[in-house]
């Protein structure tokens, strides 16, 4: 758990010098601060479960065995990322081997989707569960009440992780809701909701395995809400001048990192040894990334069907006269 | 063979893929021990039980995205809208998650979407429109809109078996009103492929759904006249090659929906033939089409909103004169 969270936090630290660089292709979406919730809950799936991870849980698709390459040539883009250039950053997955499923950008959307795992693992007889997070903002979304509600009359394995990172872009969560805890939204569906300390990353492990054993044993699906902080702005143009002061240092204090080094004991001698660790598999990954060259623009044209016959472009414009 | 209406035959051809592949299940609202708003799924629970007939609460959005991930699994869910018109409540499930899966990330999303389709029921503003070129024009999805039994079960088989995802189009003024023999165990027919209903030589209507048969009837009425009528069936992927071919053979062409007029196919079938068919064509490219109006309730407010016989049969005689 400890070199994950460390490789979490060094690769998108080095990201950040990326995007400084210009090498970053579009955003890049800070999970500095939240690394523990996605950690502790991928910690606490098992191998055939599935997982739909949101933009900033980095931290679940590395313990579910994508690598620390398929993460960087996401964000340059290159042919050698996981979509081979088609969509950004953590948009990615692999159902039969790491059970990640790609997230997309309207929030929400994979409460449904999920949902449907877990139906789809029902119907074939095999106890799977399916988890995914949604941020504070996204809990507004219609997405959100329709997937819960047909998950819950027809019980399905289900846990959705609110990861209340305090701030949908600009809009504080009081602006989304008038509830103190978004787990109460449960209540609406008749289903379990706790609240957990998102920054405590053995907690967060204990409360999301107490709720994916429950959704497996039959209790359907389980919501579980873990507060924590967006450290950095949305994305790298956002000076965060919205967030009162004196917030963010107050919740660097609760860094998840440093709090769980307290816990393990770790002297300055581990730390480096798991820095040093870290420090190698991110310079491959960005070495890899950076020589992979940009996919080749006749590739867009490929895969939008099973049958790529469907998709000719001959424009009149382009033909021998 | 038995003789079956439009609506049997889709019944027929669900009954068939869910007999012949355990992978196939449906899921929509009212669909058990209902039947289905309109009963096209009648039997389906007594026959299959509640594991492969999956009565939804009421959220498209919901059920669509939960279809998805069903489908992510390895299955092949059948999703039925009670009328087509309430897909716009999962627009964002079907044209953003299912359309994109496969182009994303490789993942095809074998799901089909199906449910009453059209006008002309009296039905109103919110049960009546077309709704093929919301879909047809966002890629990645295919858009089937059959206007007899046969090709109705025939397509309705392809869908069901295709990799990508389908919206399948049941026009529900057809539903009662259509016989035809059609044969236990009838094939799939390939999508993407119009058919040459009655061949012609001066001039080619190109039409689909309902507005196919109001065109025979036209036809009929212009006795003695050689007009070629080509039924779409499959909206995307555009069977351009068909098209294109029946205009170089009678040289004019015009086309018939029920759909509104900016943005309905018919724009794009104008547009092909301007690029692949120019020299060929002896007259304006025409199109009929209903005005760019919500469908109205009133009886009256209806009929002069949809191409009528009368529309069809002026409009063909005019251009065949042009």
């Amino acid at each position: 758990m400890y070199y994950f969270l460390r490789l979490t936090r060094a690769l998108d630290e080095r990201a950040h010098v990326l995007q400084q660089q210009n090498k970053v292709v579009g955003g890049l979406f800070s999970n500095q601060g939240q690394e523990a919730i996605s950690i502790g809950s991928a910690f606490a799936l098992e191998k055939r479960d599935y997982v739909a991870p949101m933009i900033r849980n980095i931290g679940t698709v590395l313990v579910r065995g994508h690598s620390a390459r398929d993460i960087m040539t996401q964000y340059l883009a290159k042919a050698t990322s996981p979509t081979r250039g088609r969509d950004n950053s953590q948009h990615f997955g692999d159902v039969e081997r790491t059970g990640v499923v790609a997230y997309i950008s309207m929030l929400g959307t994979m409460v449904p989707v999920m949902a449907g795992m877990a139906l789809g693992a029902r119907l074939k007889g095999e106890d799977r569960v399916a988890l995914t997070y949604i941020g504070d903002g996204a809990t507004s979304t219609g997405d959100f009440y329709e997937g819960l509600c047909l998950a819950s009359v027809q019980k399905l394995a289900l846990v959705v992780i609110i990861e209340n990172n305090q701030y949908a872009y600009s809009t504080p969560t009081s602006k989304q809701s008038l509830l103190e805890n978004l787990s109460d939204k449960a209540k609406a569906f008749g289903i379990p909701g706790i609240t957990g300390d998102g920054n405590d990353v053995l907690e967060v492990y204990r409360l999301a395995k107490r709720c994916i054993e429950d959704a497996r044993a039959g209790g359907g699906p389980q919501i579980l809400e873990l507060k924590t902080f967006r450290m950095r702005g949305h994305a790298p143009h956002d000076n965060q001048a919205y967030v009162p002061k004196g917030l963010i240092e107050a919740w660097r204090k609760k860094d998840p990192i440093g709090r769980f080094e307290a816990v393990l004991g770790f002297g300055e001698a581990e730390k480096a040894e798991v820095g040093a660790r870290v420090a190698a598999v991110v310079e491959d990954a960005v070495k890899f990334a950076e020589e992979s060259p940009l996919p080749d623009g006749k590739e867009a044209l490929q895969g939008v069907f099973e049958d790529d016959s469907i998709v000719p472009f001959t424009p009149w414009w382009r033909r021998d006269a | 063979m038995p003789e079956l209406t439009f609506l049997d035959a889709i019944s027929r051809g669900l009954w068939e893929e869910m007999e012949a592949d355990p992978t196939v299940f449906l899921m929509g609202e009212d669909i058990g021990a209902y039947g289905g708003a309109f009963k096209v799924t009648k039997g389906f629970l007594e026959k299959f039980g509640p594991g492969r007939v999956i009565e939804t609460t009421l959220s498209e959005e919901g059920f669509v995205g939960a279809a998805i991930g069903a489908a992510y699994t390895g299955l092949r869910p059948v999703v039925e809208f009670q009328f087509i018109d309430f897909i716009a409540c999962a627009f964002d499930m079907i044209v953003n998650v299912a359309g994109t899966s496969r182009y994303r990330w490789g993942k095809g999303v074998p799901v089909t979407f199906r449910g009453p389709w059209g006008a002309g029921g009296r039905a109103g503003p919110f049960h009546s429109r077309s709704i093929e070129m919301w879909f047809a024009h966002s890629p990645g999805l295919k858009v089937v809109a059959p206007a007899t039994p046969s090709d109705a079960k025939g397509l309705l088989k392809a869908c069901i078996r295709d990799n990508d995802p389908c919206i399948f189009l049941e026009h529900k003024h057809l539903y009662r009103r259509i016989k035809e023999e059609v044969a236990d165990g009838s094939p799939a027919i390939p999508l993407g492929r119009a058919r040459v209903v009655r061949p012609g030589e001066d001039l080619t209507i190109v039409t689909y759904g309902m507005m196919l048969h109001r065109t025979m009837e036209a036809v009929a009425a212009l006795e003695g006249r050689s007009i070629e009528v080509l039924d779409l069936r499959t909206i995307y992927p555009l069977d351009r090659a068909a098209v294109v071919e029946s205009v170089k053979k009678t040289g004019k062409v015009m086309t018939v929906t029920e759909d509104t007029r900016t943005g309905s196919i018919a724009g794009e079938i104008a547009a092909v033939l301007c690029e692949e068919a120019f020299e060929h064509l002896d007259g304006p490219v025409v199109r009929v089409t209903s005005p760019d109006v919500p469908i109205p309730f009133a009886p009256t407010l209806e009929d002069a909103v949809l191409p009528s016989v009368k529309d069809i049969a002026g409009a063909a005689d005019r251009l065949l004169r042009y």
